[in-house]
C-alpha cells in the first residue's frame, strides 16, 4: 500500500513537472515540435542498445539554432536534463532518455549546407547521415572517411558525440580527426565553436575532449568535415588461416612490415558461418579465422602493397589467399563484414556486443581467453575484429527472456573487459561508454582520474544537466560495483537497468 | 608509470606544496621553445628527471617515453626500427624533450597532410593541480572510454598539469621521399596547393618562399615516380632532406634571426588560415607552408593589423617571435570559450600554480 502511494505521488510530481516544462518550451517551439504523450515519446526510450528503456519527460524536435538555444536556456533556467538524439543507432544507452528530462531530437537538421571541393570540405547539419555526406561529395571525387558499420542511418553529429570509427580507420583515422570545426551550444544555450576551417586554434584543444564526449558538454549542430580524394583503386585479399592465433599473429606482421592496410578485419569460425548463411559471399567455412585486407590508392600503390601483404599472410601460415578482382568482388568480400552484426541476430534471440581494444599482439591470447570463457558460462560467442585497430567485437549470444543467460551474458562481457584492461587495453574502443560500460570505467580507472572527468564536465556544463548520468560512473556507484565484484562476482538484480 | 619513482614523487612533492603555498610553478624540458607563447614565471619544475623510453613495440606502431626524454633520443630509437613521429615536430635547438613537443603541440611541414601531434598522442600520464597522478588514454589506436584528456594537453602550454608519461603513434618511415620545385609567384603557387590535394597524390608537404614552391612526395616507390613524372617540375640544387630540415626546425634564412638588417621592431608571426584562403597583404616578408594553411610574415605591421588580416581569411595568428610580446601572443577567444578555458584550468589547477599567464593573461 505505501509502495503504491508513494509511486502515484512520483507520478504526479512528474505530470506536474512535465505541464511546467511543456508550458516554457511552448513559447519558443510550435506545437507540433513539442511531444509529451506518452504514445508519442515511447519511441525515442532507448538507441541501439535496447536492453535499457525509459520514457523521456518530453521530446523536443527544434528546426534551427534559434530554437536549440531557446530551449537550452529555457531548461539551463528550470534545471531540465536534456539529452541530445541523433539517429538513435548507439551502442551503449549514450541517448538513453532521462525520466525527468528533454530528449532533443536534431532529426531535422538534416540539410548539407555545402561542399567545397576546392577545400575539400563540407559543412553538414548534425543530422546528415554518415553516408549522405560520400553520396554527396562523390560528384567532386571525394568522400568522408569514417565508416561507422551503421553508416546508412547514423548521423554525423552522433559520430562526433561517439568518436565513430569504422572498418578504414586503421588508415583514415577516427571521427577526431576527420573533423575540422563544429559548432554547438553550451547547456546555457550560448554558441560555441570548436577547431576551425584552419589546420588550428588558439587556445586549448577543445575538439579533443568535446568529440567523443557523447552529449555532456555541448550539442553540437553543425560540424566541418575533411574530405579525402576517393582512391582510384580498391583491393582487398581475403585470407583463411587454420588456427586462431596464426591468424592473430598475422595481424602484427603486416603491421610490423611497414605496411598500412586500408581495412584489416577478422572473423572466426562461427561468426564466418553466420554471416555465409546471410550474404553468401563464399566464405571459407573450413578456416578457423578469416582475415579481410585491403590496400587502396593509385594503380601502382596497391599493386605494389598488394604483392608484399600476400607475402607477408602467406608467411604468417595463411592457408588460402583469394584477391578481389574487381569492384563487384571486393564489395562482396566486405558484405559478410558490414553485415556481421545482423546476420548475429539471425542464429540467436539475443546479442550483447562488447567493444574493447587491446594492444595488438595480444590478440591471439585474448581469443584464446574468450574460447574459455565459452565454457565457463556456457554461451556461445562469434567474433568479428577491427583487427588491425585491435578493437575487439565478441557478441555474446543468448537468450534475454531467460534471467539465468542474461545473467551469465553480463558476467561474460564483464570478464572479456576486464581482461582486456588487464591486457593493457580499454572497455571501448568506438561505441562508448552511455549507460552500458559505466561499471567498467571503475575497473578502468583511478577515483582521482574520474573525479578529473568530472570536473571537466562541471568545467563545460556546471549544473550537470546535459546528458547526466552518462559515461562518468560515481564515487559510490564503483564502491558499491567493486564490492559486488569481489564478494559475489554477480549483480543482484540483474532484470534492473543499472545507471 | 611507476608512481613511486623517486623523480616522479619529487616532483609531486614540489607540485603539492605550490599548491599549498599558491605559489607559481614554470613547467620546463629543455627550455628549447622558452620563447614561445606568453613570459613564463614562477619556480622551475625541470621535468628532465623524468627520462627514458618506457616501452617501444615497433609491431604496435606505439612508443611511450617519460616526459623528460631528449626528442633526439626518442627520434634516433624510432629511426633505428624504420619509424618516425610523421608530424615532425619543430626541434628549434638542441635539447628538446618529449614532454616539451606535446605541451607546444607544434608540427612541421608534413603537417597538412599527417596530421599535428594531437592526432598522434594516445596516452598520457600526468600530474593535475593537487599533485595526483593520473593516467588517460593508453597504448591502444581507438579508446573512448571517459573524455579524450590526454588529447586535450597537446598544445596546452602547460596550464593544466605535468606531463610525466606520454604515448605516442607512430608510423614506417615511407620508403621513397622527393622534391620538386616550381617557379611560380604566390597566387599561382596556392592554387597549385589547392588543386593538387584533391587528387590521391602522396603530398607530404609544401613550402613556398621568394616565388618558389616546393612540393615533397613520399610513399610507395611507384606512387612517387608517378607524381614526379606528371607534375614535372626541376630538382633541388642542394640537399632537400637538409633543405626540409631546415625548415622544420626555423635554421632556414626566412626564420633565422637576422638580427643586424632587421629593423628592431620586426616580429614572425603565424597567421593559420584555411588552405584555400586568398593571398595575404602585409609589409615585410612571407613564408608559406602547410599547402596554403600557415603563412608566416616576417612584419612589422601592428598586431590588430596581423590579426585582422587572418580574421577575414576566417583565421587566426600567433605572434610567434617578437622582442616585445604586450599585443599578446594568441588571439583572444570569444567569451564563452574563454569561460570554458578559465573553468577547464580551475578544475585542473584550482590554486591557479601551473605556468600561469603562458598562453592567456589570467590563465
Amino acid at each position: 500500500m505505501y509502495a503504491a502511494a508513494s509511486e502515484s505521488i512520483e507520478i504526479r510530481k512528474q505530470q506536474a513537472r512535465r505541464a511546467e516544462v511543456v508550458a516554457a518550451l511552448a513559447r519558443v517551439l510550435p506545437s507540433n515540435a513539442i511531444l509529451s504523450r506518452s504514445e508519442d515519446t515511447t519511441p525515442y526510450e532507448c538507441d541501439g542498445l535496447s536492453a535499457y528503456r525509459q520514457t523521456p519527460l518530453v521530446v523536443v524536435l527544434p528546426e534551427n539554432e534559434t530554437q536549440v538555444a531557446d530551449i537550452l536556456r529555457i531548461c539551463h533556467r528550470l534545471k531540465v536534463p536534456v539529452v541530445a538524439r541523433g539517429a538513435g543507432t548507439g551502442l551503449s544507452g549514450g541517448a538513453l532518455p532521462h525520466a525527468l528530462g528533454v530528449t532533443l531530437s536534431l532529426a531535422k537538421f538534416n540539410r548539407i549546407i555545402r561542399i567545397d571541393p576546392r577545400s575539400r570540405t563540407a559543412v553538414v547539419q548534425c543530422g546528415v547521415r554518415n553516408l549522405a555526406i560520400s553520396d554527396a561529395a562523390r560528384e567532386f571525387g571525394l568522400f568522408y572517411a569514417p565508416d561507422p558499420s551503421s553508416q546508412i542511418a547514423c548521423t554525423i553529429g552522433g559520430n562526433v558525440a561517439e568518436n565513430a570509427g569504422g572498418v578504414h580507420c586503421l588508415k583514415y583515422g577516427l571521427t577526431l580527426h576527420n573533423v575540422l570545426r563544429i559548432r554547438g551550444f553550451t547547456a546555457e544555450g550560448d554558441l560555441v565553436e570548436f577547431g576551425s576551417a584552419g589546420l588550428d586554434t588558439p587556445g586549448l584543444e577543445l575538439m579533443s575532449v568535446v568529440v567523443g564526449s557523447e552529449g555532456m558538454l555541448a550539442v553540437i549542430t553543425e560540424v566541418t568535415v575533411r574530405l579525402l580524394p576517393v582512391p582510384k583503386q580498391a583491393c582487398c585479399i581475403m585470407a583463411s588461416f587454420g588456427d586462431i592465433e596464426s591468424a592473430g599473429n598475422a595481424v602484427s606482421s603486416v603491421i610490423a612490415a611497414g605496411l598500412l592496410p586500408a581495412g584489416l578485419e577478422l572473423m572466426d569460425k562461427p561468426m564466418t558461418a553466420a554471416v555465409e548463411d546471410f550474404v553468401h559471399a563464399g566464405y571459407d567455412l573450413e578456416a578457423a579465422a578469416i582475415l579481410l585486407c585491403e590496400s587502396d590508392g593509385t594503380r601502382e600503390e596497391v599493386e605494389e602493397e598488394i604483392a608484399r601483404m600476400i607475402g607477408v599472410l602467406k608467411a604468417s601460415g595463411a592457408t588460402r589467399i583469394e584477391v578481389s578482382e574487381d569492384e563487384a568482388q571486393r564489395l562482396k568480400f566486405w558484405s559478410g563484414r558490414k553485415n556481421a552484426f545482423p546476420a548475429s541476430g539471425r542464429i540467436s534471440p539475443d546479442y550483447m556486443c562488447m567493444d574493447s581494444t587491446i594492444p595488438r599482439k595480444r590478440l591471439a591470447e585474448m581469443l584464446l581467453a574468450i574460447e574459455s570463457m565459452q565454457e565457463k558460462y556456457q554461451l556461445r560467442c562469434v567474433n568479428v575484429f577491427h583487427a588491425g585497430d585491435g578493437n575487439l567485437h565478441p557478441l555474446i549470444l543468448f537468450d534475454a527472456n531467460d534471467p539465468d543467460q542474461l545473467h551469465r551474458c553480463e558476467r561474460f562481457g564483464a570478464e572479456i573487459l576486464e581482461t582486456s584492461v588487464r591486457l593493457g587495453g580499454t572497455v571501448t574502443g568506438e561505441h562508448g561508454v552511455g549507460v552500458e560500460k559505466l561499471n567498467s570505467m571503475c575497473v578502468q580507472f583511478s577515483p582521482a582520474e574520474r573525479e578529473q572527468m568530472f570536473a571537466i564536465k562541471r568545467a563545460f556544463d556546471p549544473e550537470g544537466l546535459l546528458n547526466p548520468g552518462k559515461v562518468l560512473p560515481t564515487l559510490h556507484r564503483c564502491a558499491e560495483y567493486g564490492k559486488m565484484h569481489v564478494h559475489r562476482g554477480l549483480l543482484p538484480f540483474p532484470e534492473l537497468p543499472r545507471f | 608509470m611507476d608512481n613511486q619513482s623517486p623523480a616522479l614523487q619529487q616532483l609531486a612533492d614540489q607540485v603539492i606544496r605550490a599548491n599549498e603555498r599558491k605559489t607559481a610553478l614554470e613547467i620546463r624540458g629543455g627550455g628549447t621553445k622558452a620563447f614561445y607563447g606568453e613570459a613564463a614565471c614562477g619556480q622551475m619544475l625541470d621535468t628532465r628527471s623524468l627520462c627514458g623510453i618506457s616501452s617501444y613495440e615497433p609491431t604496435e606502431l606505439v612508443i611511450t617515453a617519460r616526459a623528460g626524454t631528449p626528442l633526439a633520443e626518442l627520434e634516433a630509437a624510432l629511426s633505428e626500427r624504420g619509424q618516425c613521429l610523421p608530424f615532425e615536430p619543430p626541434r628549434f635547438a638542441p635539447g628538446g624533450t618529449i614532454g616539451g613537443m606535446v605541451a607546444a603541440g607544434l608540427a612541421g611541414p608534413a603537417r597538412a597532410s599527417v596530421g599535428s601531434v594531437r592526432d598522434y598522442v594516445l596516452g598520457i600520464t600526468m600530474l593535475n593541480g593537487r599533485g595526483e597522478m593520473l593516467t588517460f588514454g593508453g597504448q591502444v589506436m581507438k579508446n573512448v572510454a571517459g573524455y579524450d584528456v590526454s588529447r586535450l594537453m597537446a598544445g596546452s602550454l602547460g596550464v593544466l598539469g605535468v606531463i610525466c608519461e606520454v604515448s605516442l603513434k607512430v608510423l614506417p618511415v615511407p620508403p621513397v621521399s622527393a622534391t620538386l620545385a616550381f617557379d611560380l609567384g604566390e597566387a599561382d603557387a596556392l592554387k597549385m596547393l589547392n588543386s593538387l590535394s584533391a587528387n590521391p597524390l602522396p603530398l607530404n608537404a609544401s613550402a613556398w618562399y621568394q616565388d618558389r614552391l616546393y612540393l615533397r612526395f613520399k610513399g610507395a616507390r611507384a606512387a612517387v615516380r608517378s607524381a614526379c613524372e606528371t607534375l614535372g617540375g626541376s630538382q633541388l640544387d642542394c640537399d632537400a632532406t637538409a633543405w626540409w630540415e631546415s625548415v622544420r626546425d626555423h635554421h632556414h634564412p626566412f626564420f633565422a634571426t637576422k638580427s643586424a638588417n632587421d629593423a628592431p621592431a620586426q616580429c614572425l608571426w603565424r597567421v593559420s588560415v584555411p588552405d584555400t584562403a586568398a593571398p595575404i597583404a602585409l609589409p615585410g616578408e612571407q613564408f608559406i607552408e602547410w599547402g596554403g594553411a600557415v603563412r608566416w610574415w616576417r612584419t612589422n605591421a601592428s598586431a590588430s593589423a596581423v590579426r585582422q588580416a587572418a580574421a577575414q581569411q576566417g583565421g587566426h595568428a600567433t605572434l610567434f617571435r617578437a622582442a616585445d610580446k604586450s599585443a599578446g601572443v594568441f588571439s583572444p577567444l570569444p567569451n564563452p570559450l574563454m569561460q570554458i578555458h578559465r573553468q577547464l584550468k580551475q578544475a585542473f589547477d584550482p590554486a591557479g600554480i601551473f605556468n600561469p599567464g603562458r598562453m592567456y593573461p589570467g590563465l
